[in-house]
């Protein structure tokens, strides 16, 4: 039967659609180290912080182009990035700047790549939605949906094929689980019995669009994880101690050759997709929700549940605060990067001649 | 001394550069147990593995998405896309990630992958597995593009092409596949952006590619008999291209034909019109001559195919009927 035109209008009327609010529930108790667990809020809060320094930037027209911020969502990066070797790979999206902190990128090299300088990571060629450093395993940020996860099999089998022991984490979104190359990574790497992790963090809206409305499953990753006999897992996305728990599991099992895992993490954008969209189309009550569920007020009030001092807490914070600031000015104090540098490393001899 | 088919040159090639390195590494559809849809690959499996020489699923994202997150961390692959028209599916890993990483990221990774791909028409396989595609990647900077047109540039460009640090995409020429020449023994190597004058003349230049080179050199002999004496230029790569070896041959003849089988418009042989227009203006005493694929998708049938990409009576007729 066609769609009636009242019925498509309700399709799109966002505010009367179910909302899905965060179901916490609670400490899960994990034995974790004192050390453990201080370096998790660490983490959060550098992430935290510098990813509102990035939006301050932006406001401030410092930084061009466009920014996705992950600001909401860190301790999916924040989990898995504590529970990861030094010398494993990351992928990440164009929503990237957390998890290339997470993966030991510095701060002011990725703030200095936002703001276009030479002291950036990649001297100013990449911006804010392709930050890399091969160097300690962050292979790099990408701005095409799904590409990502086939070159993540890439550095999986590499390891594989070295016998390495090291694993690839790839983090996207929720939407890129409609596109081809999801599906052809996953089968990929399960039929190859990769060393890899594949992370979608389900922030249940596909860009400007609920997830549900285009997706044929409620959990977009991992209702289809049994396509490729994997295991479904769902989990907590905004609860560190959850993230982290389950990140030790599945890099463990793929270090031990137990193959690939596709973990969905359910979390929440606060704010819009990128930096052009104030994100509106959300009901209030569901940003509410889900503000009030913030993974650093989550974790705070934890550890304040646990024992730890509140100053302890605070003067990380004004640690991580005066972290941020010395990059800002570092970033800031950069040059523009050589007009000569376009002309440089398109080819492995360093330039970039197509003739004699 | 041994003669050689091209078919059998590109798993002798293949070959080669996996003794020469323990590293390198190779996969595609039906590369290892097949052998190969053109049985380009034969052999392989059984002398150097299933590690090292690996069977993929139908999935050519996957196919070169693995070839550069190995090759990112220093692992050389060779990838087979079994046709070329299938870059299309796959073009996303070519255009936006392999060509634009090591840019992209400043110089951070390199990635050394060979794309061997099956090109070109002859075969009456119609419009989706007949298509000379070899101008879509010479447009994309950071590739480098090889097609050989012998036996014996198979080997030695392969070898050029796996001991390059950079991302080449190698077409092999379906309908050259059974073509043979006698090869000398032990290690060819080459070096890609070196064309290769094949035949030496003093009225035109012509540039072909591929299995355009065989119809140049025939062409060229049937255009002796009209008085007409055309130097031949096998490309052998797009990318690097060999300019000056055509400069200094149109320098002196003073008339250049280009011989394509890509479809006309952008085809590769635009570009070096234009190079030759402005770089050899006051050499030339007639106008540049572009004998292409005309701007069609291909079709199947024996005659239609035949009459549709460039033939020997195509460019003898196209060179003299615009001579003056």
């Amino acid at each position: 039967m066609p769609m009636s035109i009242e019925a498509d209008q309700g399709l799109y009327d966002y505010s009367t659609r179910p909302q899905r609010t965060p179901t916490p529930e609670g400490d899960p108790g994990l034995s974790l180290s004192d050390d453990t667990r201080l370096g998790l809020y660490t983490r959060l809060q550098e992430l935290r912080q510098l990813e509102k320094r990035a939006y301050d930037l932006f406001m401030q027209n410092l930084v061009k182009g466009t920014s996705h911020l992950s600001l909401g969502m860190e301790a999916v990066a924040a989990g898995f990035g504590q529970a990861m070797r030094a010398d494993d790979y990351a992928f990440a999206t164009y929503r990237g700047h957390a998890h290339a902190l997470s993966k030991g990128a510095s701060m002011d090299g990725v703030l200095a790549e936002l703001l276009g300088r030479q002291n950036g990571l990649m001297g100013g060629k990449g911006g804010s939605m392709h930050l890399s450093d091969a160097a300690r395993g962050m292979m790099g940020s990408y701005a095409i949906i799904g590409a990502h996860l086939t070159l993540a099999n890439g550095t999986a089998w590499s390891a594989q094929l070295r016998d390495s022991g090291q694993v690839t984490v790839c983090f996207f979104g929720d939407g890129t689980t409609n596109i081809g190359a999801f599906h052809e990574a996953l089968n990929f790497a399960a039929v190859w019995d990769l060393p890899v992790v594949f992370v979608c963090e389900n922030n249940l809206y596909m860009e400007y669009t609920p997830i549900d409305l285009i997706t044929s499953v409620d959990h977009p990753a991992a209702d289809r994880a049994s396509a490729y006999g994997l295991e479904r897992i769902v989990i907590d996305g905004n609860d560190v101690d959850r993230v982290y728990d389950t990140a030790l599991r599945v890099l463990e099992k793929a270090r031990s050759g137990g193959g690939p895992s596709l973990v969905e993490a359910l979390t929440y954008r606060s704010g819009g997709h990128s930096r052009a969209d104030p994100g509106k189309y959300r009901p209030a009550e569901e940003v509410k929700a889900w503000a009030d569920y913030d993974p650093i007020i989550v974790y705070h009030q934890r550890l304040l549940a646990r024992g730890f001092g509140e100053e302890t807490l605070t003067e990380i914070n004004n640690k991580v605060a005066d972290q941020v600031n010395q990059a800002t000015e570092a970033a800031k104090a950069g040059a523009e990067p050589e007009l000569e540098s376009i002309f440089t490393e398109l080819w492995a001899d360093g330039g970039s001649t197509w003739r004699n | 001394m041994a003669e050689l088919s091209y078919r059998d040159a590109v798993s002798r090639g293949i070959a080669q550069e996996m003794r020469r390195d323990p590293n390198l590494v190779f996969l595609g559809e039906d590369v290892a147990a097949a052998g190969g849809v053109f049985k380009t690959t034969v052999g392989l499996l059984d002398e150097f593995g299933p590690i090292r020489v690996r069977d993929t699923p139908i999935s050519e994202q996957a196919i070169l998405g693995a070839a550069a997150g190995a090759a990112m961390t220093g692992v050389p692959v060779i990838a087979e896309i079994m046709f070329s028209d299938f870059l299309a599916v796959c073009f996303d890993l070519v255009a936006n990630e392999i060509a634009k990483l090591r840019y992209m990221t400043d110089g951070q990774v390199s990635l050394p992958i060979v794309i061997r791909t099956a090109n070109g028409a002859g075969s009456r396989f119609g419009a989706q597995h007949s298509q000379s595609v070899e101008n879509w990647c010479m447009m994309i900077p950071g590739l480098k593009v090889v097609a050989p047109s012998t036996p014996e540039d198979v080997i030695g460009l392969m070898a050029a092409s796996v001991r390059d640090p950079d991302p080449v995409v190698f077409f092999e020429h379906k309908s050259l596949m059974a073509t043979k020449a006698t090869i000398p023994d032990g290690e060819i190597v080459d070096e890609l952006g070196k064309a290769r004058t094949l035949r030496a003349g003093t009225d035109i230049t012509i540039v072909a590619l591929a299995l355009m080179v065989p119809r140049a050199m025939a062409a060229a002999d049937r255009l002796a008999e009209q008085g007409i004496s055309a130097e031949v230029i096998d490309l052998r790569t797009l990318v690097p291209l060999d300019t000056r070896t055509i400069l200094h041959s149109v320098e002196r003849t003073g008339r250049l034909a280009t011989v394509e089988e890509n479809p006309r418009l952008c085809g590769w042989g635009a570009e070096i019109a234009s190079l030759v227009a402005h770089e050899a203006f006051w050499n030339l005493d007639a106008p540049i001559v572009r004998i292409t694929t005309p701007h069609i998708p291909l079709p199947a049938a024996n005659n239609l195919e035949d009459a549709t990409i460039p033939s020997v009576d195509k460019i003898v007729d196209t060179i003299v009927s615009e001579w003056a």
